[in-house]
């Protein structure tokens, strides 16, 4: 069973999101994401200070088994992006929740929140796939 | 004594090589300065180290090979050998009609027997490869919504089960893809088609079928309506079409246009990069598009015609690569529409005697009669022993058979594809059974073993995030 941290926000397309403070988000992909793709090997990731809407794509996530997009959970601008995990896409895969988070962002529809999924409800949906 | 490949020639064995013969009339700039280092060799080391090689490759000639989704059947060799005459491999690319007509003869009647297995009016041979077909029949569908006016028809829905080349060779078209879901049966999920035909301007739906589940999709004849009656046309991903020779055809479902590989369903060895040939072939109100020149019976001749203003023009070099094309006209005739049949019964059969023997062992994505091939899920022993699908897989190699497609089609987690083919006896699809439940045994008993393996082979198992990571990609330093 994959590790979900409470507090967290998540998505069905298995990311999650940390509020840290204010309107400061810091957003990766979970523990099932990381063990279903495989060992991640290439990330690419949306720029500094670019703005997105609401399930819009900001990158792409490359495994030795496939390739995926990388959605923004909630709109807002990107304000970091972890150049750790760019340079060594493992850190994904031994730390999804920690060292593996991807990109900082500044939320401008915090409302938004209210659509994604609580811990519980995202144990509940990886629960019926693993 | 080991056999072992020359690399692993001492330093002190090679030898520095100037190639000073072969630097005749090469500018200065250009010409190496250090000499090359080659290890100096008799001509029996030289042959035992091909030799060893070859041993260590695995293919259809050499064992099982239960690939899904690739079909590796086994191809006659004499079809390598009447397409490698010289009468056809010497031909002259720039020949004259009249030169040729032998080999327009077989395009034309390829071409003839093509429409009459698939159910349509004329077929290209142009395209190299299925993605190729893919992207041709788009182009033909685009121009046929420009013709009429209708070029705002901007997105193509594929199915979430499609092969990865749909999605792409829909954007490579220009089109925006918009993605069906699969209902728990493993058909289409037809609320959503329905919602999605009316929420955008529909150029096309791409299906496989059967999909790449092995599963037939029984609702077909309502997708087409449901697209058709919103102006879209239907594409058929042929992929899979060796499951349906002389049983239906694709052309009576709906679809407008369909691409085939002739390089997994007739009769050339698919993989090892090609060559390859995507046939497109298309209803009457497309054949206009199609790609220029088409052959064509005229007066007692067959003729390159290229007359139709609105072809979407060449998509390859002359004609295609006419030798896969040779070489699936001889499976044709060889086998005859009664032995075609056979094949893809054949096929069907050989998947469902796996499926029902394996689907007790291993878990079935969907519980329901498959058709060339079928889908086993390894989640269920990931979560009970740590064992996944890669490892049954890796395993697999050190019983000396080809691991099958393992995580396609991705809706399903941990995902075996197996396809046995039609060309496989009964008694090595026991075997395979047979090998299969050993192992099913093992992840219980003896689960250390299945994380290394293959344990037996010249390499272990392989980092493959490293090898996509830092490559290798020469043999001396």
């Amino acid at each position: 069973m994959s590790l979900v941290m409470n507090k967290f926000y998540y998505t069905e397309e298995h990311e999650w999101l940390k509020v840290e403070e204010g309107n400061i988000a810091v957003v990766g992909i979970t523990d099932h994401a990381q063990d279903s793709l495989g060992d991640i090997v290439f990330l690419e990731m949306p720029k500094e200070g670019e703005d997105f809407t609401q399930g819009d794509e900001i990158g792409v996530i490359e495994s030795v088994k496939t390739v995926s997009n990388l959605y923004i959970p909630v709109s807002g601008s990107i304000i970091e992006v972890n150049s750790d995990v760019v340079e060594d896409p493992a850190f994904v895969n031994s730390s999804p929740y920690d060292e593996g988070w991807l990109v900082r962002i500044e939320m401008t529809e915090p409302s938004e929140l209210e659509d994604l999924l609580s811990a519980d409800d995202y144990t509940e949906l990886i629960s019926k796939e693993e | 004594m080991k056999n072992r490949p020359i690399f692993y020639k001492k330093k002190e064995e090679l030898k520095n090589v100037k190639l000073s013969a072969l630097s005749v009339g090469i500018p200065e700039n250009l010409i190496r300065k250090k000499p090359l280092r080659f290890p100096t060799l008799a001509e029996n080391e030289v042959a035992r180290h091909y030799t060893y090689l070859s041993t260590l490759n695995h293919g259809v000639d050499s064992g099982f090979y239960p690939l899904g989704s690739c079909t590796m059947k086994y191809n006659f060799k004499i079809l390598e050998k009447i397409a490698g005459n010289e009468s056809f491999s010497n031909i002259y690319p720039f020949s004259s009609e009249e030169d040729i007509q032998g080999l327009l003869e077989i395009l034309y009647r390829t071409d003839k027997s093509l429409s009459e297995i698939f159910g349509y009016a004329h077929f290209t041979f142009q395209p190299a490869a299925g993605s190729h077909g893919e992207h041709t029949g788009l182009l033909i569908i685009r121009a046929f919504h420009k013709d009429n006016g209708e070029s705002d028809r901007d997105v193509v829905l594929i199915p979430d089960t499609a092969h990865g080349t749909n999605p792409a060779s829909a954007v490579l078209a220009g089109y925006k893809v918009r993605k069906i879901p699969t209902n728990d049966q493993g058909n289409l999920d037809l609320e959503f088609l329905k919602k999605e035909v009316s929420n955008y301007k529909v150029a096309a739906l791409m299906l496989t079928n059967p999909s790449t589940l092995g599963l037939f999709e029984t609702q077909i004849l309502e997708i087409a309506e449901i697209v058709h009656d919103a102006g879209g046309l239907l594409y058929y991903d042929g992929a899979n079409a060796n499951a349906l020779m002389g049983i239906i055809r694709p052309g009576d479902m709906g679809f407008d246009v369909c691409h085939l590989n002739l390089h997994k369903t007739f009769g050339t060895p698919h993989g090892g990069g090609g060559p390859g040939s995507g046939p497109v072939g298309v209803k009457d109100f497309l054949v206009p598009f199609l790609p220029n020149p088409l052959v064509k019976m005229d007066d007692g001749m067959y003729v390159l015609d290229s007359s139709s203003k609105k072809s979407i023009g060449k998509v390859h070099g002359f004609y295609g690569n006419i030798n896969v094309v040779i070489k699936a006209f001889v499976f044709i005739i060889m086998y005859g529409r009664d032995g075609l049949k056979h094949v893809s019964q054949q096929a069907i059969i050989n998947a469902n005697y796996l499926q029902e023997k394996l689907k007790d062992v291993y878990k079935l994505a969907y519980n329901r009669r498959c058709m060339h091939e079928f889908v086993l899920s390894a989640a269920k022993l990931k979560k009970d022993f740590g064992i996944s699908a890669l490892d049954i897989a890796k395993r697999l190699i050190d019983y000396g058979i080809h691991p099958p497609t393992i995580y396609f089609p991705q809706i399903v987690s941990e995902s075996m594809m197996m396809e046995p083919t039609e060309s496989e006896s009964k008694e090595e699809l026991d075997d395979f059974i047979q090998i299969m439940t050993d192992i099913r045994a093992e992840i219980e008993t003896n689960p250390e073993i299945l994380h290394d393996a293959p344990i037996t082979r010249v390499v272990g198992r392989l980092d493959e995030a490293k090898a996509v990571k830092e490559p290798k990609l020469t043999a001396l330093d």
